[in-house]
């Protein structure tokens, strides 16, 4: 049977105090006395809702809603950004729209994240990767599913894998993730 | 360009909270420290002081914005010009920049730069949360936004792209943090072994906690004078340390902010406009090169940083450094994680491509006389990382940079000894060294090549 911890997991919030203790007195001596006071901390919450666009980069998240995954391609060069581009990093063209969603994939990098930011630790573990496509000069960042994340292995590099579309759309990058092919 | 000349820096103690202090007091801890060190009197310093440049990452750890003028406030420098720079991780790297470029563009004689950030102020995965929110919050942050994991998936590629492993990636965290262990400004002060880095909680894989540099609360300053500015100093009896350090190569570079949209260019590419001239000018490393690339490397890709190798070559023109192993005597750079020290070695030009993983574990970048309880096969050549780094010492983002300013400003005085009460740290006849700010994941990068006066003969 495993121990318990040897501490207590810190966390916020506690008891609302209404009087701190203070000299009665404020001679001299005893406003010296303050210097050797430890300091007061406070909780301090701060929420924003904002009214994110994503502006033309909009078409990307409609795509993937409707199971399509799109890229952005200079119509001249056409060099291809997985990622949508407005316009185009050598020529600073407007870039057009090209359907990719069945273009081969295979895992250009990845990890497995056992610890996250606060949004994501209940998510963890979970596997982050860089996808490169065929005839695609950019990669795309997604999340890898059906693989063992105890199993990591630099052999996922390399691996075939293909895009799956969730069904409840939420407008966001994880709308599509990938698994292996 | 106007010489300009780094004459003193002071930086707090990096710890995991400083609840005893507001973020005002801390710099002032780090600001008293530097002008303590030539000798002058606050109001002397005050009075002659021409401006500051102030450096902060994020308004979200103190829930503060313009915090840079509270400072300036606290520090008695109003109404003195002033500025806050911001850029990432590498905020202070570029604030010392941007002081120097007061100085040396003839706008000031005397500019004090100055950084700090209180990252105790909210738990540790908000504190992740906000790092991330520093990468692209359409497209990177909603998908598991983390920096640990940006830098573990561009290691598993410089892993399968050239061998490199994680015993290698240990070695940095051996040697930096028994090289904090002489430090009493580091915050993580520790003896440690390859298992122990190795047996550490697993972060993002394969990097552990002991990969993986933390978050603190501290502040750090330096003094950038031209030589106008150093006779104003002496004249109201300023004790300034000789020899002079001097500031002789700046060199920044930018990248993308998504990772993923980094370009892989092809050789002929990457030999005309990102190899050394060192690099350049071998036949053994341009046949070296395109025995890579006909493996299938391109560049930068996710395994190397274009920004940091800008900046390097930057930099390195300026100053005159074509054999920067050789001809540095010591690096302070940013090695948030073991894994960006190595590819930083590369990018910097103490090794090739692709070498960083051997060059890591060789013992080139150790100290000599420090027993790391590794068996090194090299002689130690070039110190990285000589105060402990980023992973030992901590990383309050706006003051990193200043804090490598500073360790580099008393290495080349000779002057360790005295600031740590120890000298083992102390690189021997150091003549001349770089620090290097890297924000995100490469986006913007900053070296700078100090030397001293010895140097110049």
């Amino acid at each position: 049977m495993a121990k318990l911890p040897s501490r207590r997991e810190e966390t916020l919030g506690g008891f609302i105090v209404h009087n701190i203790p203070f000299p009665i007195s404020t001679e001299p001596a005893a406003l010296a006395m303050l210097k050797q006071m430890t300091p007061l901390s406070i909780e301090q919450e701060y929420k924003i809702t904002y009214l994110h666009s994503y502006g033309q980069d909009s078409p990307w998240f409609a795509a993937l809603t409707n199971k399509h995954l799109i890229a952005s391609q200079d119509p001249e060069s056409g060099y291809t950004y997985a990622f949508p581009r407005g316009h185009d990093m050598a020529s600073g063209a407007e870039t057009q729209w090209i359907d990719i969603t069945d273009r081969p994939a295979q895992v250009h990098a990845f990890t497995v994240c056992h610890f996250g930011s606060e949004e994501f630790l209940p998510e963890t573990p979970f596997v982050l990767a860089l996808i490169e496509f065929d005839g695609v000069n950019t990669l795309l960042l997604t999340r890898l599913m059906d693989i063992d994340p105890y199993q990591a292995s630099l052999d996922w590099i390399g691996m075939r894998v293909q895009p799956q579309f969730m069904r409840n759309s939420k407008l966001k990058p994880t709308d599509v993730y990938f698994v292996p092919a | 360009m106007r010489p300009v000349y780094a004459i003193s820096g002071g930086v707090s103690k990096f710890a995991k909270a400083r609840p005893d202090k507001t973020f005002q007091a801390i710099v002032k801890e780090a600001y008293d420290y530097a002008i303590q060190d030539i000798g002058l009197e606050f109001a002397t310093f005050t009075h002659l002081v021409d401006g500051s440049v102030a450096s902060y990452f994020s308004d979200h750890f103190s829930r503060q914005l313009m915090a840079g003028i509270m400072a300036q406030d606290y520090l008695g420098l109003c109404p003195k010009p002033g500025h806050r720079v911001e850029g990432g991780g590498a905020t202070g790297g570029i604030c010392f920049q941007e002081a120097w470029k007061s100085v040396a563009s003839g706008l000031m004689d005397i500019c004090v730069a100055y950084g700090f950030e209180t990252m105790s102020h909210v738990e540790t995965w908000k504190g992740n949360e906000f790092i991330a929110l520093a990468s692209d919050v359409s497209f990177d942050y909603p998908v598991g936004g983390f920096y640990s994991g940006y830098y573990a998936m561009m290691v598993t590629r410089h892993m399968k792209e050239f061998g490199t492993t994680v015993e290698q990636m240990a070695a940095v965290s051996v040697k930096n943090h028994l090289n904090a262990y002489h430090n009493p400004y580091a915050q993580k002060r520790n003896r440690y072994t390859i298992a122990d880095v190795r047996n550490a909680p697993m972060v993002a894989w394969p990097l552990t906690r002991l990969d993986i540099c933390v978050m603190s609360d501290g502040a750090a300053s330096t003094i950038l004078v031209s030589e106008e500015g150093l006779r104003k100093l002496e004249a109201a009896g300023a004790h300034i340390a000789r020899p002079l350090v001097r500031v002789t190569g700046v060199g920044r570079g930018t990248d993308a902010m998504r990772m993923a949209d980094r370009p892989h260019v092809d050789y002929d590419d990457f030999m005309a406009n990102y190899a050394t001239e060192q690099e350049r000018s071998s036949d053994d490393t341009r046949a070296y090169y395109r025995r890579l690339w006909d493996h299938g490397t391109r560049y930068p890709g996710v395994h190397s940083f274009r920004a940091g190798r800008t900046a390097g070559n930057l930099a390195y023109k300026q100053a005159g450094v074509n054999d920067p192993l050789h001809q540095l005597d010591f690096v302070e750079l940013h090695d948030a994680y073991t894994s960006s020290e190595i590819q930083t070695y590369e990018d910097m030009g103490l090794c090739r491509y692709g070498e960083g993983g051997p060059f890591a574990a060789s013992g080139k970048a150790f100290m000599p006389g420090i027993d790391y309880g590794l068996e090194l096969k090299d002689a130690p050549e070039c110190a990285v990382n000589p105060s402990g780094g980023l992973i030992a010492c901590g990383h309050p983002v706006g003051a990193t940079g200043l804090m490598q300013a500073v360790f580099a400003i008393w290495q080349l005085q000779g002057s360790i000894g005295k600031h740590f009460g120890d000298g083992a740290l102390q690189v021997k006849d150091a003549h001349r060294g770089a620090i290097h700010s890297h924000a995100g994941t490469g986006t913007y990068v900053t070296v700078t090549v100090l030397e001293n006066e010895v140097s110049h003969g």
